[in-house]
């Protein structure tokens, strides 16, 4: 019965998509407010609708209801009730569903929140919101119904891929989809724009906070997915230049061009048909990513749920989603009038140095994701794409883009002076400089890119602090007028120093972790010691026991330090009996922000087990990097400006007035 | 006019791109060639398993007619699902199946082979996984076609299903779509 009810709401909300397409589009051209309010009714019952499907089918997966397919397909009765609730999106049908749930979030939070935002505007960004979503409805319903049955039931499910029974990767999936989803709203603000043929400082305004929120949880979702490939994959590493893990990267990418270039059009009135081409397209690569995850098309870890006949779907409602999106862009954008001008060394000139230095990388990135595909489709000869084109093409755009990044906060709007702009960076100028020496003289033979990476971290970390300390005048007035500035000061620009020293922290991560990794694999037999940097890890064998659903063995390593026992670690493998898998879980021991880490590999012939240990020096940089880009993000987005709704022209000089009623 | 032909780059990448992903959809990423098709197997010579069982060499492969090698180990769990395939391909008495055990404990792939049957004419021990290497093993189930000149025709990766056996593998020990071997 449940499961009627979930497919009769999912029925009803492509019903309610199809009306919230046409009415406030119609309301919006003639004007007409009571069709517009229709459509912001229309999108709250649309969220209502979609939300009682998926708590339908959520309640499906916590009973076991094998009479469904999909979850026979992928649960199991005796699975951890966290994982349950997860296995409903750790599958094709029920992560689309979550995926029309975050649109439906989205698309009701625009209604909601609209009250300050013209209504026509809202109007079509609404019906756009319900076209995307008309899409996705029509293929759960006939393409990847979740709610299917299955006769004569089965006594017992499949079970969830052992490999996805992990909470970091519970709730991976619901942040990435909330970041590529939330892209959405930027996607049909542009499209509103373009069909009302005006771009200003005020929409800017309104597209940013949106595209903000999208990043935040974007960054948090990647960040989850490569933690977890740090501690579960066993690998010891935590990116790995997968087409899908590129998939999330580029609209990433593009998120973050765009959150730059909406400030030019908002504070300058300039820059505004490229904005709107990246609003466009990051949500367009968020669709991309979709169909290369969805269709298989690409040979991936991730492809757990490939399909041609959904790929096919995919495909023609991206055609006609991105393709119709940039028609009109090409048939509109050129009458978007551009505003002031501005000097080459300027905060606009650097941010256009950003936005183009991003655009790169993405080109970078989406380069080598479909070469395997295009070469295949030319001359049928298969070839993967790794590490090292990445990173032979990702430093050299990375480099510039951060050396930029550690200066432009300062730089001002318009026109600026580039030594008056480096006089205020002596001191980070020789903090770096002697950042880079004291690397060069540890590591003289060591690898040249840690050096680049150090300095480009030290230039970073030590700028966003110059800049703060700038900012508030630290020394220059008394602590209390420094103290009050902190207060007073616009978040939206402290959350902007965060997130810049937070991928400086990363950077240091990066570098120290994969410049000064110590890799030992071996085979062990009980009471064998290895040493690993300054550490001693000794064999104590190993022991089998039984997990709630799987059974495992567990390696015993003592660890020392000098003589000093510091912490016993005790790596698993597991075999898990539905589905039958085996999946290693490395045991992780963190240790001055860095960790040690050890693997239980497979058992020999002669009673040794294969087992690699490392040491991985600050690698923890790497979270706490990432961490702080959100939180960056969410302090800029608690910002008083995108609260208060009238868009005040020209509002850059009243920053200070607006901030002390903060 | 030459500025509004800027605004129709993006629209023309994304068409040529969609062309790409439209091709990609019909192609099949997972197949993945190995570099030993239509090459001579490399030249090995393995110890038995036990002193009852016989050996495996390189001559052993080029017998005149199309073989079997299939790459198992005792420690390997999909071994067993596939392995009835063999016990029921070994009554065929047309078929030669020969195989290699991978970086195994020969006492425990003879207890194995009491346990499930022993569908291999021949069996070489691979010890350290030495030869595996050089037949572009990635990892154990895998199975080869060898044809009567010790040539190379197909590989199948992973656990032998029922649906693999009756399309690529019998019809390629039939003698059909063979490909010809570089000569050595």
């Amino acid at each position: 019965m449940t499961a009627e009810i979930g497919q009769f709401c999912m029925i009803l909300a492509l019903i309610v998509a199809a009306t919230q397409i046409i009415i406030p589009q119609i309301g919006a051209s003639k004007k007409d407010y009571g069709l517009i309010l229709f459509g912001k009714y229309a999108a709250i019952i649309q969220l209502f609708l979609i939300l009682a499907a998926f708590l339908c089918l959520m309640y499906l997966y916590i009973t076991s209801d094998f009479s469904v397919l999909n979850v026979w397909q992928n649960s199991h009765s005796e699975k951890p009730l966290l994982y349950k609730i997860s296995g409903v999106w750790g599958n094709h049908e029920g992560s689309l569903l979550l995926w029309v749930l975050i649109l439906a979030l989205f698309g009701a939070a625009v209604a909601g929140f609209a009250k300050n935002l013209p209504p026509t505007l809202v109007g079509r960004v609404i019906s756009i919101q319900a076209a995307i979503g008309f899409g996705f409805l029509i293929l759960l319903i006939f393409l990847s119904n979740p709610f299917a049955r299955i006769s004569p039931t089965p006594i017992n499910g499949n079970g969830l891929n052992p490999l996805l029974q992990d909470p970091g990767l519970a709730f991976h999936p619901p942040f990435l989809y909330l970041g590529y989803v939330g892209f959405s709203v930027a996607f049909s603000f542009a499209i509103a724009a373009l069909i009302e043929g005006k771009v200003d400082a005020a929409w800017a305004r309104w597209v940013r906070p949106w595209t903000l929120a999208a990043w935040c949880f974007l960054t948090i979702g990647i960040s989850l997915g490569s933690w977890w490939a740090y501690y579960e994959l066993g690998w010891g590493g935590w990116w790995f230049w997968d087409p899908v893990e590129n998939a999330s990267f580029m609209p990433w990418l593009i998120g973050t061009a765009l959150l730059h270039s909406a400030i030019v059009v908002e504070k300058r009135d300039t820059l505004k048909s490229w904005t709107v081409l990246l609003a466009i397209l990051a949500f367009s690569f968020s669709l991309l990513g979709t169909f290369i995850v969805r269709s298989g098309i690409l040979n991936s870890v991730h492809s757990f749920a490939s399909d041609p006949g959904r790929g096919v779907f995919i495909l023609g409602f991206l055609i006609l989603t991105i393709g119709g999106s940039l028609s009109l862009y090409t048939w509109r954008a050129p009458k978007l009038k551009g505003g002031g001008l501005f000097a080459p060394i300027s905060r606009e000139a650097s941010l256009v140095i950003n936005n183009l230095l991003l655009m790169s990388a993405t080109a970078t990135v989406l380069l080598g994701t479909l070469y395997p595909l295009i070469l295949d489709a030319i001359s049928g000869e298969k070839v993967s794409v790794g590490p090292p084109y990445y990173i032979g093409t990702f430093i050299p755009i990375m480099t510039p883009l951060v050396v930029v990044m550690g200066i432009a906060p300062m730089i001002s709007w318009k026109r600026s002076d580039l030594p008056g702009v480096l006089s205020r960076f002596k001191a980070c100028i020789l903090i770096t400089i002697a950042a880079g020496m004291i690397t060069l003289f540890f590591t003289y033979k060591g690898p040249i890119l840690a050096v680049l990476g150090i300095i480009l971290s030290v230039w970073l970390i030590s700028g966003s602090i110059a800049d703060f300390v700038e900012r508030i005048k630290l020394f220059k007035v008394s602590y209390r007028d420094s103290l009050m500035r902190i207060i007073n000061y616009p978040r939206s620009a402290i959350g902007g120093t965060i997130a810049h020293a937070g991928v400086g922290i990363l950077i240091f991560g990066i570098t120290i972790s994969s410049a000064f990794e110590i890799e030992k694999i071996q085979s062990v037999k009980n009471g064998d010691r290895v040493q690993v940097g300054d550490y001693i890890f000794e064999f104590k064998g190993t022991e089998i026991f039984k997990g709630p659903n799987y059974d495992a063995i567990r390696g015993n390593f003592d660890v020392y330090k000098g003589k000093n026992l510091i912490i016993k670690m005790q790596p698993e493998n597991r075999k898990f009996i539905n589905p039958e898998m085996i999946t290693t879980e490395a045991a992780i021991y963190p240790k001055n922000l860095g960790d040690l880490y050890a693997v239980l590999g497979e058992e020999n012939s002669n009673n040794t087990f294969s087992t690699r240990l490392y040491y991985k020096p600050m690698i923890n940089c790497l979270w706490i990097g990432c961490l702080l880009m959100a939180l960056g993000g969410f302090v800029s987005l608690s910002d008083r400006k995108y609260r208060i709704g009238a868009p005040r022209k020209k509002h850059t000089v009243k920053n200070k007035t607006l901030g002390i009623t903060n | 006019m030459k500025k509004n032909l800027l605004f129709i780059i993006p629209i023309i990448t994304f068409f040529l791109l969609s062309i790409f992903l439209a091709i990609g959809l019909f192609l099949k990423p997972r197949e993945i060639p190995s570099a030993l098709i239509g090459k001579h197997v490399p030249l090995f010579n393995l110890q038995p398993v036990s002193e009852k069982l016989n050996g495996l060499k390189d001559s052993d492969l080029a017998i005149g007619k199309p073989v079997l090698v299939n790459v198992f180990a005792s420690w390997c769990g999909p071994c067993r699902i596939e392995h009835p395939l063999f016990m029921e391909l070994s009554r065929n008495p047309d078929i030669t199946i020969f195989a290699i055990n991978h970086k195994d404990n020969p006492s425990n792939a003879i207890r194995w082979l009491d346990l499930y049957g022993n569908p291999y004419k021949k069996i070489g021990s691979d010890l350290d996984g030495r030869i595996s290497i050089d037949f572009g093993v990635y990892g154990v189930p895998e199975t080869f076609v060898i044809d009567g000149n010790g040539c190379v025709q197909y590989k199948h990766i992973s656990v032998l299903t029922k649906d693999i056996l009756d399309n690529e593998i019998i019809p390629r020990l039939k003698g059909k779509k063979h490909v010809k071997c570089k000569i050595k």
